[in-house]
């Protein structure tokens, strides 16, 4: 335990401020209008659950957070999406730099084809940091954030693909906090895991909350009601309603948003 | 009945597996047993002498480093040109891309193409710029014939690569070059089973090499010089009348797998270095 204290404070990433605001944005997709006027703020340190029926744009939206919808072909963005002031569809903004800040995790637990150890350090390679102790260190920071430590810290240099589904999931989550970002964007992170391990990731979000701004698109109502400190609610490429998890859920403003929460669709 | 059926089935499978393990063997077995008598350390150690053409005397070096130089250089030729290809057509194009399924297509038109095909365009082409048989020639034949196998074989791998592992990549702050360098990794076991693949065509192949790389019983200095390869080697020997000479093809049939055989065993090996990061 002594180890790990030690590590701790060396390799503990200082808590970053991180500010969303999307202004006005818009995406078109060829002819179709896949998200319209999307004005929201996302609060910093809690969890932010966008909901809404399939097809609704959730993913576009927090793809819009990263800059990935920029490879979609034949895409046009308008509108600003402000991080800590910065709009990131500014013309000259650096877009490595952006995605460093944004944690993701994908649906399907996706590791890179190396090793445990090699998952975790290779973020941190590519943007400098070369020293073997401290790499060691962050690794094993990183692992324990996301309690998988015990799990594999016999086998770091087996390939990361040899883990378990939920496992490969919590070393994505690792591997993506070792680059220190600000947020965490999840899509739909748990649905391909088992009750247990998605569990284990809700409750780590809860966890992580405390430093993080976590935004995460979620099919499971029942989820952001466990979990969601505030929630988007979308249809059709709008944001209907937006507010905290409370309010929403115990007082939707808006009759979609009740119809919905009470199932009349999905 | 039905029980009778699968032990049928059964019998076949393992009859056709048999059947395969016995060509195996009985190739292995004629050209070791008439080709190892006649093979000595003069057979790999020398140039071709002893008036016949191809030689009664000295050995058959001329051909194994014509064939060396050959499937040398048009394997790094074809990587060179094969890998920008795979990628392109699976990580810059979309998925559904019409650009993609028509370079498909036409890869497997060019991998379907016997090789004597590919020897006579460029044999075609060769006469039409007023050039001579040459290394040159050969190596440009046998990477055309090859990369349609690289780019198959690599893009069996690289077509199961998840999309997600880019944007994964990416969204650590990658720059495109390094998220590239992660793809290779990923389709690492796809490229070295194309090289192994195309090496033992490469090798192997006599048609293509006939009227470009021509043949020659000494080593080619320059690339404008015709090379000897090992193919050909055994078949002006088999084609020779005198029975020496006839055995000495086998020994350079012998050699020929050999380092066939020395190479898959080298690419398995680099493989499975290779894949202690995959499955
Ligand atoms: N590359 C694309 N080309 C064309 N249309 C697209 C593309 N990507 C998304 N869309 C469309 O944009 C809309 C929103 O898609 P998105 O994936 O954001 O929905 P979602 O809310 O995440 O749905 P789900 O809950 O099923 O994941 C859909 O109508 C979809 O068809
Ligand atoms: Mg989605």
């Amino acid at each position: 335990m002594e180890a790990s204290s030690i590590t701790k404070d060396t390799v503990k990433p200082t808590a970053k401020e991180a500010h969303l605001s999307v202004r006005n944005l818009n995406v078109h997709i060829l002819k179709n209008h896949i998200l319209k006027n999307i004005d929201i703020e996302i609060p910093d340190k809690s969890i932010t659950c966008i909901i809404g029926p399939s097809g609704c744009g959730k993913s576009t939206l927090l793809k819009t957070f990263n800059r990935l919808l920029d490879k979609t072909e034949n895409v046009t963005i308008t509108g600003k999406v402000l991080v800590d002031n910065e709009n990131l569809y500014e013309k000259d903004a650096e877009v490595t730099h952006i995605r460093k800040k944004m944690g993701l995790l994908s649906q399907r637990p996706c590791p890179l084809p190396m090793s445990i150890y090699d998952n975790i350090a290779f973020g941190c390679k590519i943007h400098g940091t070369r020293n073997k102790k401290k790499l060691d260190e962050i690794v094993e920071y990183q692992l324990r954030a996301v309690g998988l430590w015990k799990e594999v810290k016999d086998r770091l240099h087996v390939p990361a693909n040899k883990l378990s589904i939920g496992q490969q999931q919590r070393l994505c989550l690792a591997r993506g906090l070792a680059v220190e970002p600000a947020f965490i964007l999840a899509d739909e992170a748990t649905s391909a895991l088992d009750p247990i391990s998605s569990k284990h990731i809700e409750e780590l979000f809860v966890e992580l909350k405390k430093d993080y701004a976590i935004v995460m698109v979620t099919h499971t109502l029942r989820q952001a009601l466990r979990i969601a400190d505030y929630v988007v609610f979308m249809y059709l490429g709008e944001v209907i309603e937006a507010g905290p998890a409370e309010q929403v859920f115990k007082n939707p403003r808006r009759e979609l948003t009740k119809k919905y929460l009470e199932g009349a669709f999905s | 009945m039905r029980f009778i059926e699968e032990k049928i089935v059964k019998l076949f499978m393992i009859g056709a597996t048999a059947l395969v393990f016995v060509f195996v063997a009985s190739i292995l077995y004629t050209i070791i047993a008439r080709g190892l008598p006649a093979l000595n350390w003069d057979m790999i150690t020398k140039l071709p002498s002893g008036g016949f053409y191809i030689g009664k005397e000295g050995g058959v070096l001329n051909a194994i480093v014509g064939s060396l130089y050959i499937v040398g250089a048009s394997t790094v030729l074809g990587l060179l040109i094969s890998i920008p290809v795979v990628f392109y057509i699976n990580v810059y194009l979309p998925k559904d891309s019409k650009l993609a399924y028509i370079a498909r297509l036409s890869f497997d038109i060019l991998f379907g193409i016997p090789s004597i095909v590919y020897g006579a365009f460029a044999f075609t082409i060769m006469i039409y710029l007023g050039l001579r048989t040459s290394l040159g020639g050969g190596i440009i034949v046998i990477t055309l014939l090859i990369i349609p196998i690289f780019i198959r074989s690599m893009d069996e791998v690289a077509r199961q690569l998840p999309r997600e592992l880019l944007d994964a990549t990416y969204s650590l702050g990658a720059t495109r070059l390094e998220t590239m360098g992660v793809v290779v990794r990923q389709i690492a076991p796809g490229i070295v089973t194309a090289t192994l693949l195309s090496i033992g065509r490469a090798i192997g192949d006599a048609a293509g090499v006939m009227f470009t790389a021509g043949f020659s019983d000494s080593i080619p200095t320059s690339f404008s010089q015709p090379a000897a390869t090992l193919p050909l080697s055994v078949f002006f020997q088999l084609s020779s009348p005198s029975a020496d000479v006839q055995d000495r093809a086998y020994a350079s049939a012998l050699i020929l797998t050999i380092i066939v055989l020395i190479l898959s065993v080298v690419g398995r090996f680099v493989t499975q270095k290779f894949s202690k990061n995959k499955i």
